[in-house]
């Protein structure tokens, strides 16, 4: 290289070395060499199991219901958050008051004991009715009818997860500064629209991290439906090894599934951040395939 | 006519600390009025009243004639509701010290924000009328910066356009131009003297004696929480007639 007369010259010293890093770096490779030949050699791993199941019509069932479960309670739990939040956060100390207790029942008591009540509601209460307290009643079905299993999983776990939520937004919302909610405040907002416009847009960058983690949770979390008899994923591979006795290959199959599906999330999550992130970066926004098309060709062309 | 803001012994307390004790204060459509006065004499809060950000523990309070906050009725108050304060102030601007602008939007998301959501104005009319503000106040080529792009000069002028957009009868400004550099200062108070030229009402919390003196049609001064001395402003920067007006401005001039 060349060096320009006008330019100082490059630091020419000897860098830092850092032999203990390559010690670790070697034992590593070691253990890692030593792991990838117990598991191709090892026959206990049953491999070839493994592929005949990992596409199997129960597995997939399972695989099914596992998608479903996560999917409709983590909505629950959002949505319930979301307004056992803003409750918590009301100036109403009554509905301030009922959230906190909520809260604190449900993230306070075991889920699998939540998921049985659930489950066992019949017993409790034969016939739900709605109508007025000691008056007429409107309607009434039988429990058990009302709340199967699928619906007493739904309850147990979206419930229970909505206390979580509400921490979640909770911190989110108060991570937000007062002089936005004032800003919007004197621009003739409504509370409502203030909330909904200018602070869950910016609460998202603080709630969507911990929101990743606890739907990458309840994934696995969703496999204690088996107490009250439902079926997932792990429970569908329980069941085929149960019979056939290759434990290991099929909780390999499950274990893939769920890898699988993390990933996915992780990477929904990854753009899901970007989205709420925007303008709140310092300088000038990443690269990033949309913010490049919608910048004007000369800018493109800087 | 009507005054614009007509205060009439506000009083306003935070737990024990007394921080308005008898404010009067009017402001007549198309003046200026700039408030002075040491910190912790009550200026933002006089202000922050004015729109009932802040709730007056007694006095009376008129914008354009009607009472904020409240209303009256055989002589009885009745508190407004969430939204009937929302209503109300649709009709006065402010801008802050710390300008407050939506982080998550761009410069003319800002300002489209409040026509479209509180006046929905549909969108194509609050972006044409956005551009305009922003090419007002000097931002054409800025529109579509997030704030967190923008100097602070020029992150207050975007707030001034976002209130601006609302259409406001009465301008408030709390130390518009107190969080900037020196060199930014100046951008600001010429897009605020142009406001003052076409007739805006406003009321100015500054710390700039020049901009008071030379836009100001009245100057307040304000001490421990009631207004010490009231007048034009070179009367009162020249002649200042209260010994704690001298010693204050012998301190900052
Ligand atoms: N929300 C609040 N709760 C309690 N005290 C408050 C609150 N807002 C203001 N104060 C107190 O009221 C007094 C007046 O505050 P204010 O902000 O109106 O003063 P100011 O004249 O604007 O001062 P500055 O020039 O520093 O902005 C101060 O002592 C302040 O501590
Ligand atoms: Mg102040």
């Amino acid at each position: 290289m060349t060096v320009r007369p006008d330019r100082p010259e490059p630091m020419n010293a000897v860098p830092v070395r850092h032999p203990g890093r390559w010690v670790a770096v070697a034992v590593l490779a070691v253990l890692a060499a030593m792991l990838v030949h117990t598991v191709v050699t090892n026959d206990g791993f049953g491999w070839p199991v493994v592929g005949d199941y990992l596409f199997s019509p129960p597995v997939l069932n399972g695989l099914k219901n596992t998608l479903i479960l996560t999917i409709l309670s983590m909505a629950i739990g959002i949505v319930g958050g979301v307004l056992l939040a803003v409750m918590r956060l009301s100036p109403n100390w009554i509905l301030s008051a009922v959230a906190a207790v909520y809260i604190w029942v449900f993230r306070g008591t075991p889920l699998i004991a939540q998921l049985l009540f659930w489950n066992f509601l019949s017993a409790l209460y034969p016939r739900l009715s709605l109508g007025v307290p000691f008056g007429p009643e409107f309607v009434s079905f039988d429990t058990n009818q009302l709340i199967n299993q699928f619906a007493a999983c739904l309850l147990g776990l979206g419930l229970n997860e909505a206390a979580y939520m509400a921490e979640i937004v909770r911190g989110g919302i108060a991570s937000v500064e007062h002089g936005q909610t004032e800003a919007a405040g004197a621009l003739g907002m409504s509370r409502a629209q203030t909330l909904r416009r200018i602070v869950l847009p910016q609460a998202m960058r603080v709630i969507i991290p911990p929101t990743g983690n606890e739907t990458i949770s309840m994934l696995k979390t969703s496999s204690l439906v088996v107490v009250i008899g439902y079926f997932e994923l792990l429970t569908s591979v329980q069941r085929i090894y149960s019979v056939n006795f290759q434990t290991i290959p099929l909780l390999i199959v499950a274990a893939l599934w769920y890898l699988a599906l993390t990933s996915i999330l992780s990477v929904g999550q990854g753009f899901i951040e970007r989205r709420y992130g925007r303008g709140l970066q310092t300088g000038p926004p990443g690269p990033s395939l949309l913010g490049f098309l919608r910048r004007s060709p000369e800018e493109r062309a800087a | 006519m009507t005054p614009m803001v007509e205060a009439l012994g506000i009083h306003k307390s935070f737990g024990a600390t007394r921080v308005l004790r008898g404010v009067d204060l009017v402001v007549q459509p198309g003046e200026v009025s700039c408030v002075i006065g040491p910190s912790g004499s009550g200026k933002s809060t006089l202000l922050r009243c004015i729109n009932h950000l802040e709730r007056i523990d007694s006095g009376r309070l008129r914008v354009d004639g009607h009472l904020v906050g409240y209303r009256e009725r055989n002589g009885k108050l009745y508190e407004m509701r969430e939204s009937e304060v929302a209503h109300q102030r649709r009709d006065i601007g402010m801008v802050f010290q710390r300008f407050n602008l939506f982080p998550h939007k761009t410069a003319i998301e800002n300002v489209m924000e409040a026509p479209v959501v509180v006046r929905r104005q549909d969108k194509a009319a609050a972006r044409a009328r956005a551009v305009e503000l922003l090419d007002r106040v000097g931002l054409a080529d800025r529109r579509d910066n997030y704030p967190a792009q923008l100097s602070g000069g020029q992150q207050q002028r975007v707030a001034i356009a976002r209130a601006l957009a609302m259409s406001p009868r009465l301008m408030l400004f709390d130390e518009p131009t107190s969080a900037l550099d020196p060199e930014l200062v100046g951008e600001v108070l010429d897009v605020m003297r142009g406001l003052a030229r076409e007739g805006m009402t406003m009321v100015v919390v500054t710390h700039e004696m020049g901009f008071a003196r030379e836009v100001g049609d009245a100057l307040v001064f304000m001490d421990e929480g009631v207004v010490v001395e009231h007048g034009a402003p070179r009367e009162v920067l020249g002649n200042p007639q209260h010994e704690r007006t001298r010693s204050f401005l012998s301190k900052v001039l």
